[in-house]
């Protein structure tokens, strides 16, 4: 069973390479339970979202 | 009339070095790398064609100084030093020993809103220079200039899977300084 620390690794890691199959079932099964890292995965995907606007903002 | 003349060059100048700063972290490299850039950009004018903004091509060229200079700085090896960062403190710091979140992260009110907000993308730009230089380095590469993981590894000489750890660590010390100074979830 996949642990937070390893889950919000996992969740990082599919930002910067493809996730394979079981490692995408790891991590649904543990968001459905982890309301914590719930909101870490949003907050990561707003993080690219802002990294990604940026150059727009200077 | 070639659409590249200096006067047009110049115009972007306070941006390119906006740019330049965030990635290299250091004002005076930042200019040579524009300035650079904007020689490159009057001798290569010919090539500039108005399929894309003057801004694109110009940042298109940036980018490259900006690689260059970071590599000259590797060689370096008094500069190479990881200023005392300990790899592991914030990890370590934010989970319990049985892996879980040491205080797990609380929802973010209205994050999208944020982005207006002017004062927002300074709290950002603070964060981003607060990151460690390894780990801030590795984060802009992949986020604001969007080079792939492999280029980034290739360029700072280090595993893919190293790579994957620097790049996790800035999003968590990313995440935390936005959590304590924007969304005010402070602990």
């Amino acid at each position: 069973m996949l642990d937070c620390k390893h889950n919000a690794e996992l969740l990082s890691q599919s930002y910067d390479r493809p996730i394979t199959l079981r490692e995408r079932m790891a991590m649904r099964m543990h968001l459905m339970m982890c309301k914590g890292c719930r909101n870490f995965e949003k907050q990561l995907a707003f993080i690219r979202k802002v990294a990604r606007e940026l150059p727009r903002k200077l | 009339m070639s659409a590249v003349d200096p006067d047009a060059l110049q115009q972007h100048r306070s941006y390119l070095v906006r740019y330049a700063i965030l990635q290299l972290r250091d004002p005076h490299l930042a200019e040579d790398a524009v300035q650079e850039t904007l020689v490159a950009a009057i001798e290569n004018r010919s090539k500039f064609t108005e399929q894309s903004s003057l801004r694109t091509w110009l940042v298109g060229i940036l980018k490259h100084k900006i690689l260059d200079m970071l590599r000259k700085r590797a060689r370096e090896p008094q500069l190479n030093v990881a200023e005392g960062e300990d790899e592991n403190e914030l990890v370590d710091a934010l989970f319990k020993e049985n892996g879980r979140w040491a205080s797990p992260p609380q929802t973010w009110n209205e994050p999208e809103q944020s982005m207006e907000n002017t004062h927002f993308w300074e709290v950002f730009e603070q964060c981003n220079r607060r990151m460690p230089l390894n780990s801030a380095r590795a984060f802009m590469m992949r986020e604001f200039m969007e080079m792939s993981t492999d280029e980034i590894c290739q360029e700072l000489a280090i595993s893919t899977t190293n790579c994957w750890v620097i790049l996790h660590r800035a999003r968590l010390a990313l995440r935390e300084c936005l959590d304590l100074n924007w969304f005010g979830n402070a602990r």
